[in-house]
Order: structure tokens, then C-alpha cells, then sequence
């Protein structure tokens, strides 16, 4: 029964392999379905290429779906696995932050990554932006450490905070995706008319 | 410019529910196995409080964020997501090259701004990218993706609020895309 690194069933010791391999995994999924490209990702916003949506909308809901097949079956428990905790106000404010700096710089950390890998001079360039904003957040840390850690929440799941099952939410969340899919399809085949082709 | 690219010149993905459906696969196997997501910026971190830590070790020792970071007995670099990192880096290198898209350095951008204009932004927008990371604790992989597959309010919130930012002042920022 899973999570197996944790429960001691694989060794410790492979931990930072493993974490190699599912990096090498992520890699080239995120390469392979275009996210090395700024031009694809920041689409999304603009209504000519909704290829994040698609790939982002489709793994969450493969792994969420995942989760609770998992947990059900007794295969994994669920109780075990990280949730990253709620710190309402700050995480808001982050995402924010993190929204005006995809548009402006096209890339979010992950993909920036892939994209060193195929020569974007641009995409290094916003990796080491990513290094100096760290490196100004801790550096600042102390004038904004109370906010940092107000709005505390603890670990609440979505049901949780919803007052409804997980499962339920799960459903819900699923039929949204559906229904993004077929919405961002038709605007992307009107805004695509329009559009000129874009090199990549 | 209004000359359409010929179609076999178009760099070739795979189709996107395909990749959706790999990632997903992928996330589910990584919480299976480790007990948690994905990630990405928590390498960088690593990398900062490493620099930090190594110049300047009584500077690092005070900051109060970076020395959650420090431990006696491994350097941050001993850590999970900077393994992954690499990783993902290395397995950008394999489907570029599987697909061809590896060149010659080169700078992507709209025919309607300058390479130093772009470079700028893209500098900026990593910043942002940088800071904004750490108040949401996590990014698009960490927060956004693991976090909402894992049924976290809060990396549901970090999705909403981010792709809903981008959504807002995308008008503004178009002259750099489009």
C-alpha cells in the first residue's frame, strides 16, 4: 500500500534517483506537448492556443480521479499523501504576483527549464529572473514574515473548505474541464481565422 | 509576415489531452511512490540559499526564511526537487532532441518587439515569478497542478487567482505576443 517511499516499502536510498527519473518523465512531457515555447503558453490568454489549458485542465483531472480510484481500492492512503497547506491572503497575493509575471515573462519555473534545454536564450534569462526574485523575497523576508504566515488554514482540502465531499467536487471539477475543452475549442478556431501564424 | 508557414515546417507536439493524460499518469505514479507531487521552484530556492549560504554563511544563518533551509549534516542542494529539476531539464534535452528542436541559441518573441525588449520581460516576469512562488508556496507545478490534484484549497486557489491574473492583464502585455 502506497505512498511507497514513505511507508518504507522502497528504501530511502532511492529517493533522489526516483526523483531524477520522474523529472526526466516530466521533462519531456512538458517539451514534447510545446510548453519550451513562450509563444504556445502565453496563447492561452490570448485565444489562439489553448494547448496549457488542454494539458494542465487533463492532468489534474487524471490525478485527481487517480487519488480517489486509488484510495478506494486500498492501494493508496490517501491520509499520507502532502496537502500543501492554506495560507489564504499570502497565497493569493502570490498567485497574483505569479499571474503578471507569466504574461510578462511567458514562462512559468518548469517550463523555463525545458526550454534552456533546447537553446532559449530568453528562457534563461527568466530562470535568472526567478533567481534574483528568491533571492529578494529572503532577503525581505523579515518586513513581510507576519504576513507570510497569516491566514493560516492548515491542511483543508477543497471539500473541506466547500462543505462537500472531495468525490463530489472531484465530479464537478471534471465536468468544468469538459466543458472548457469544447468553449476554448470553438474560440480558438474563431481567434485562429484571424491570426496570423506565429513562428516558433 | 502574413505569409502562412507551411504546416510541415510547424514544429510537431503531441496532441495536448494525449500529453494531459501522460502528465496526469505521471503526477498520480509520483504521489504513489513519494507521497507528493511535482515541482519546480523549489530547485531554484535551493540553488539561492546554497549561493547565499556558501558567500555569505553568517548572512544565511540570520535570515530567518533561508535558515529553514539550512541543515548541518547536507547542503539545500540535497533535495528532492533539485534532483527533479535536473531531471526535467534532462528530459527537455531528450524530446528536443527526439523532435528536433534543439538549435542554435535563440531568442523567441513577437516580430513586434525587439530582442532587448524581450529579454527585459522575460527577466521581469521571472522576478515576479520568483517572489510571487514563494508567498503562494509552490508555482504552476507545485501549487497549481500538485496542489489542486491533491485536493488542496489552496493550490486550487493559487490556479484560479494566477491563471485569472493572466487573464486580466493579458490586454496590456498583448504588443509582447500577438
Amino acid at each position: 500500500m502506497g505512498p511507497l517511499i514513505p511507508q518504507g516499502i522502497i528504501p530511502m536510498g532511492w529517493d533522489f534517483v526516483i526523483a531524477l527519473l520522474i523529472g526526466i518523465a516530466f521533462g519531456f512531457i512538458l517539451e514534447a506537448s510545446g510548453f519550451s515555447s513562450s509563444r504556445n503558453i502565453t496563447g492561452v490568454f490570448y485565444g489562439y492556443n489553448f494547448v496549457v489549458l488542454r494539458v494542465f485542465f487533463t492532468a489534474v483531472v487524471v490525478a485527481m480521479i487517480g487519488l480517489q480510484y486509488f484510495d478506494y481500492f486500498g492501494w493508496l492512503d490517501l491520509n499520507q499523501i502532502y496537502v500543501l497547506p492554506t495560507f489564504l491572503s499570502p497565497m493569493i497575493v502570490g498567485a497574483v504576483i505569479m499571474g503578471v509575471g507569466f504574461i510578462i515573462g511567458g514562462f512559468c519555473p518548469g517550463t523555463s527549464y525545458t526550454a534552456i534545454a533546447i537553446g532559449k536564450i530568453d528562457a534563461m534569462v527568466f530562470t535568472g529572473g526567478l533567481f534574483l526574485g528568491i533571492f529578494l523575497f529572503s532577503e525581505f523576508f523579515p518586513f513581510f514574515e507576519q504576513f507570510y504566515y497569516s491566514d493560516n488554514m492548515g491542511n483543508i482540502t477543497i471539500g473541506e473548505f466547500l462543505g462537500i465531499s472531495n468525490l463530489m467536487f472531484t465530479m464537478i471539477f471534471t465536468a468544468i474541464a469538459v466543458i472548457a475543452f469544447y468553449v476554448t475549442w470553438l474560440i480558438e478556431k474563431r481567434v485562429r481565422k484571424n491570426h496570423e501564424e506565429y513562428k516558433f | 509576415m502574413n505569409q502562412i508557414i507551411n504546416s510541415s515546417d510547424r514544429p510537431r507536439y503531441i496532441n495536448p489531452y494525449f500529453g494531459g493524460v501522460l502528465l496526469g499518469l505521471l503526477l498520480l505514479l509520483t504521489f504513489y511512490i513519494t507521497g507528493r507531487g511535482l515541482g519546480a521552484s523549489g530547485a531554484i530556492k535551493s540553488a539561492v540559499v546554497t549561493t547565499v549560504d556558501k558567500v555569505a554563511p553568517q548572512h544565511a544563518e540570520s535570515n530567518t526564511y533561508m535558515k529553514s533551509f539550512i541543515s548541518d549534516d547536507h547542503s539545500p542542494m540535497y533535495n528532492w526537487l533539485v534532483f527533479e529539476s535536473f531531471g526535467v531539464f534532462i528530459g527537455g534535452l531528450l524530446s528536443g532532441a527526439l523532435f528536433g528542436r534543439i538549435k542554435k541559441l535563440r531568442i523567441e518573441k513577437s516580430p513586434k518587439i525587439s530582442n532587448k525588449t524581450r529579454l527585459i520581460a522575460a527577466g521581469i516576469g521571472g522576478v515576479l515569478f520568483g517572489i510571487g512562488s514563494q508567498f503562494g508556496r509552490g508555482c504552476s507545478s507545485g501549487a497549481a497542478l500538485a496542489g489542486t490534484a491533491s485536493l488542496s484549497f489552496g493550490g486550487l486557489v493559487v490556479m484560479l487567482f494566477m491563471f485569472g491574473t493572466g487573464y486580466a492583464v493579458a490586454y496590456f502585455f498583448r504588443k509582447l505576443w500577438i
